[in-house]
């Protein structure tokens, strides 16, 4: 028997694959209005995307029941950009060539950097519930993009002076995970500590995130003599280097960012987590519309809501009531309509500034206590 | 009774999965929530599973078997498949090379930018995968760290044009010079090593490069990566999105050209058979009056010079670069798309890139799995296929005896 | 002095990570001249049976020293099943093939192993409960080195010797060394290579599952990227004390360790991977077969 070459069984199957997955239109009817919703949903990092897709998915679910907005209804696509730049880009061109009118992410910051441009060209509106880079509406070079979480240099400000102010202390170490976000945090952190004067820096470094041991790193913080520490990154290594630090009964005290305040990071550092700082968005959770919020994600989903739920749904209410306003889908006029009108939302009543910035949405410090966050006034 | 047999091994096997995947597919722990969850569906899945593959495995193998057996005894010339016989002709590949090329300009008026964007990526890893063949499939030096040249491309156009405002056009030369550079800088330390150790420095090398980039933040901005970089110009027209999309496409399918041509040409080359015999034998070549040094340097230098403009496209595509997007994982992908597609064949090293890359795109629907049909197809295509998609047909001229009615040939 | 000292200390802990690790790396290389990019994924399942299996017997009722020895069996047994099952698929029948496609094949299998963990479980990190008991007579010593350090360290050492022994005196050690020297010659001379194979492959596994299970109840965290991180790591300890030899191997890990805590406690700690790297670099271009291995001569 003559063996078919494995070249042509092998291009017929792919082809045959190809043809089969490959999608096709959208099952909708032409008159919707498109909500793109991209970020990080598989991989390592979907545990911060999941949970905008669901608040994204339940605002348009209430929406859509009540009529739509402006006559039509609403319709979601959401694509996935694992948080990696480039694959950020491509995801971005996907949505503007499906025309879609607006949308909620990206979820990373750097993702969100690398795809802005595009959604720019497109004369996009882009409302981001977790990109917390300053640049992004600092700089002045994306007016298309909006945020409903406030910048990482406000969180900065928030840790030195809650370090200088209420703790008193003197010597700082400062620490970062030599990522984007905590080396961000991390060099303002810096910045206003030397622009204080009242304290100094005796350590800026940054660690390896994923290594097996610090105790090197926890050793320079004794010697040095620090009397806080502030870390800029997530919560692996800040669980490690806590335990390390006090495992060697060392009585430093550690403040950190948002990346931290997140009850796995409590769960994971056990009882060295006593006591550790962090900031994080401002506690909402007793307003009324972000109980509702979660209870209706609970009944929905059955569990608790993850990170930046909260965000995604204000950021899907405010653009979507700002498309209500402006009577339409044009940038120009959804622009106005963001920085004029005020919505409620579940992190209160917000509007945006001419950077992109939510006003209304800020940062408190959070202490461990009894093994649960809690606020500290 | 063979057919008995054959059901009972099947039956262990699948037993020795279910035994082996039971903690981690059955039991889910969360000790976060302090959760535990058995999953006993899973289990009846790779009890089925196994027992059906472990059929498909051993008829597998055993035919691989057979196929290798009957070339080690000689019998029967090395017939090629008829596919490739069937493109070995004229009037087959002419006209298909044709259709393929018309495709190919056609592509971004048939389709929307976001595909040809995509497409855009597939021809930069064609683009990869051929400067990767250099060294590993025509000089078998193995290189683990073939990112970093293509980090070096990238970073230098970002920097260059960051502080002195150079535009694409000036910068995709100096970036091939660049990448060429960091190639022979590699090259030196690493002469006198063979085999797994060459592996593991270039590993260590491509490491290197982008630790200093994540860390020596004066130099490089760091983590936060550099943005605004600036797309190639036309002549100075402004172009949107979708014209640049375009102009870009057309500008990888030139350049793939390029890249075919001068590869092939240095395969036929002086140089390119220095690399074939430094691959085959490295002690014969020396014996032959080959110069070690200098045939593994310019290797790897021309091998890192299409990893540079290739770098250098990559900015000027999503505008934004971080070090992040230059890992290990990257160089892997570039190496399994030259093993895959056929080491050392310029077609299979397209096919192989066009495949790998168009794939998790098209396949979107499977996203979540497709790291683990990666890995998988990576070790099935190695044990079931190790030559590659297209086999690398080595010229060999072949006496024959004419067959002249029994008569031996007049001397 | 003092702390010199704690990086003296910290460096020995982080190289005896590494080393028990590297051990597994170098017996295979030594065997099938192998890079098995899947050994930081053995070392990873391993930890991640030991967390499941802690988990149930925990759940049941079960405390103390007896859920630390259960917990580390089950590991063992399981990370050796998988050693030799990742062998049987993906190496054994590239035994003959030439040498990028094994390594193709490890990759693959590694990235495989991985993201099934990530699928089978979670991407989340998983706390991992401190298993070891604390040793009273490590108070007051806690400064400078604790319980789980100073078992890491004594297991590691405890693991080489007896690793050592074995090779040199048992009879299993012999086919190994046989298979080690000439593959072929041993199969005319009756040793059972495919069994050698599997036993190094079972050895190795068994290994990184102690250290799995001992690692992360160090570091007390476990996700399913750790494997490539100490895979890395280790593998480059391997190298650099010469891959085929075993205390090569320790030494490499040693070496690494140090280099690391002395780069970071005098240095900086962003650079601390760079070190290592060059480090590695530098030792390769001065002695090519690594600090302890043997250059083999190449025959044409």
């Amino acid at each position: 028997m003559k063996q078919v070459s494995f070249l042509t069984v092998f291009l017929a199957l792919f082809g045959a694959v190809c043809l089969t997955v490959v999608p096709s239109g959208s099952p909708f009817a032409a008159d919707t209005i498109k909500l793109g919703v991209a970020g990080a949903h598989t991989g390592d990092l979907a545990s911060y995307g999941l949970p905008t897709v669901k608040a994204a998915e339940l605002v348009v679910k209430e929406v859509n029941a009540k009529g739509g907005i402006l006559g039509k209804q609403i319709e979601l696509l959401v694509e996935d950009d694992v948080c990696k730049p480039e694959v950020a880009t491509n995801t971005a061109m996907k949505l503007v060539s499906q025309k879609v009118n607006v949308v909620i992410g990206h979820i990373c910051s750097g993702a969100t950097k690398a795809a802005l441009g595009i959604y720019k060209d497109a004369k996009i509106i882009v409302i981001s519930p977790s990109a917390t880079n300053p640049d992004l509406t600092q700089s002045g070079q994306y007016p298309n993009f909006y945020r409903t979480i406030a910048s990482d240099d406000a969180q900065a400000r928030l840790e030195v002076d809650f370090a200088i102010g209420r703790l008193k202390v003197k010597k700082i170490a400062v620490l970062h995970d030599k990522g984007d976000y905590g080396k961000g945090l991390a060099e303002y952190a810096k910045k206003f500590i030397e622009e204080s004067k009242k304290a100094t820096v005796v350590l800026f470094e940054g660690i390896t995130p994923g290594a097996v041991d610090y105790s090197a790193v926890v050793q320079k913080i004794k010697r040095n003599g620090a009397e806080a520490v502030i870390y800029g990154g997530y919560h692996p290594e800040a669980s490690l280097i806590v335990s390390q630090m006090r495992k060697k009964n060392m009585k430093t005290l550690f403040i950190s960012d948002d990346g931290v305040k997140d009850d796995t990071f409590i769960k994971v550092a056990g009882k060295y987590a006593e006591g550790v700082y962090a900031t994080g968005p401002k506690d909402v959770s007793k307003n009324p519309p972000a109980v509702a919020a979660n209870e209706t994600h609970k009944k929905a989903y059955g569990s608790d809501p993850g990170a930046f739920f909260l965000n995604g749904y204000a950021a899907a209410q405010a653009i979507l009531a700002a498309i209500q306003k402006a009577g339409s889908t044009d940038y120009a006029a959804i622009g106005k309509a963001l920085q004029t009108e005020s919505v409620e939302t579940p992190l209160g009543r917000i509007k945006f500034d001419k950077r992109g910035d939510a006003i209304g949405v800020g940062f408190s410090m959070y202490q461990v206590r009894k093994g649960v966050y809690g606020e500290v006034k | 009774m063979k057919i008995l047999s054959e059901f009972r091994k099947s039956f262990f096997i699948s037993l020795w999965f279910m035994f082996l995947t039971f903690p981690i597919l059955v039991i889910r722990v969360n000790t976060i929530e302090k959760i535990v969850e058995w999953r006993w569906r899973n289990m009846a899945f790779i009890g089925i599973g196994s027992f059906l593959l472990s059929f498909v495995w051993r008829y597998l193998l055993a035919s691989k078997e057979r196929v290798r057996k009957r070339a080690e005894a000689g019998e029967g010339e090395e017939v090629k498949p008829i596919s490739q016989r069937v493109l070995d002709e004229p009037w087959v590949y002419r006209p298909a090379l044709v259709a393929v090329g018309l495709f190919a300009l056609a592509f971004p008026f048939l389709f929307s930018s976001y595909q040809t964007n995509i497409m855009t990526t597939a021809l930069m890893y064609v683009m990869l995968g051929l400067g990767l063949n250099i060294v590993v499939g025509l000089a078998g030096l193995l290189d683990l760290g073939y990112v970093a040249f293509y980090a070096v491309g990238a970073y230098s156009y970002a920097l260059l044009n960051y502080h002195f405002g150079l535009g694409f056009w000036a910068v995709l030369p100096v970036g091939a010079l660049i990448g060429a550079f960091f190639g022979i800088l590699l090259g030196f330390p690493v002469l006198r090593l063979r085999g797994d150790y060459l592996a593991i420095v270039t590993l260590g090398f491509g490491e290197i490069i982008r630790l200093i980039l994540e860390n020596w933040n004066e130099f490089s901005f760091g983590p936060s990566g550099i943005a605004n970089i600036p797309r190639p110009g036309l002549f100075g027209l402004k172009l949107s999105l979708h014209e640049a999309t375009v102009y870009l496409y057309f500008l990888m399918v030139a350049l793939c050209l390029f890249t075919i041509f001068v590869v092939n040409r240095l395969r036929d080359s002086r140089i390119g058979r220095a690399w074939i015999a430094l691959r085959e034998d490295e002690v014969a070549c020396q014996a032959m009056g080959i110069d070690k040094t200098k045939t593994k340097l310019t290797a790897f230098a021309l091998g890192a010079t299409w990893a540079g403009m290739v770098g250098v496209i990559f900015a000027a595509k999503t505008t934004f670069i971080n070090p992040a997007s230059f890992t290990f994982l990257e160089s892997a992908m570039i190496l399994s798309i030259v093993v895959l597609g056929g080491m050392g064949s310029i077609v299979g090293v397209i096919l192989g890139a066009l495949i790998l890359i168009l794939s998790p795109e098209y396949l979107r629907a499977f996203s979540a799995y497709r790291m683990l049909l990666f890995g998988m197809t990576m070790v099935l295509m190695m044990v079931f296929r190790p030559q590659g998609i297209v086999t690398n047909v080595r010229r060999i001229y072949k006496y024959r005896e004419r067959e002249t009615d029994g008569k031996p040939l007049q001397a | 002095m003092d702390y010199f000292l704690e990086l003296l200390l910290g460096g020995l802990t982080r190289g005896s990570i590494y080393a028990l690790i590297a051990l597994g790396y170098t017996m295979v290389y030594g065997i099938i001249e192998l890079i098995n990019f899947a050994h930081g994924e053995i070392y990873m399942i391993g930890a991640f049976t030991a967390l499941i299996a802690a988990s149930v017997l925990t759940m049941s009722g079960m405390t103390g020293l007896s859920v630390l020895v259960l917990a580390t069996v089950v590991a063992v047994l399981y990370a050796s099943a998988y050693g030799f099952t990742v062998e049987k698929i993906a190496y054994k029948p590239l035994r003959q093939a030439p040498r990028l496609s094994p390594l193709i094949s490890a990759i693959g299998m590694s990235i495989f192993l991985q993201n099934y963990v990530l699928l089978a479980q979670t991407s989340d990190f998983l706390p991992f409960p401190n298993l070891i008991p604390a040793l009273p007579f490590m108070e007051p010593y806690s400064q400078l080195m604790g319980s789980t350090e100073l078992v890491i360290v004594l297991t590691t050492a405890v693991a080489t010797v007896v690793l050592t022994l074995f090779i040199k005196f048992t009879k299993i050690g012999k086919a190994m060394r046989a298979t080690a020297q000439d593959r072929s010659m041993a199969m005319l001379t009756g040793v059972n290579v495919n069994r050698v194979i599997s036993n190094t492959f079972i050895i190795g596994s068994a290994l990184a599952a102690i250290g799995g299970v001992l690692i992360a109840s160090h570091v007390g965290r476990i996700n399913f990227y750790i494997g490539f991180i100490a895979g890395i790591k280790a593998f480059t300890a391997a190298v650099l004390g010469g891959i085929g030899s075993i205390p090569g191997a320790v030494l490499g890990g040693l070496v690494l360790g140090w280099t690391e805590s002395f780069a970071t406690g005098y240095v900086s700690s962003d650079y601390e991977d760079v070190f290592a790297f060059c480090l590695l670099v530098l030792i390769l271009i001065f002695r090519p077969a690594g600090l302890l291995g043997r250059s083999t001569a190449q025959k044409v």
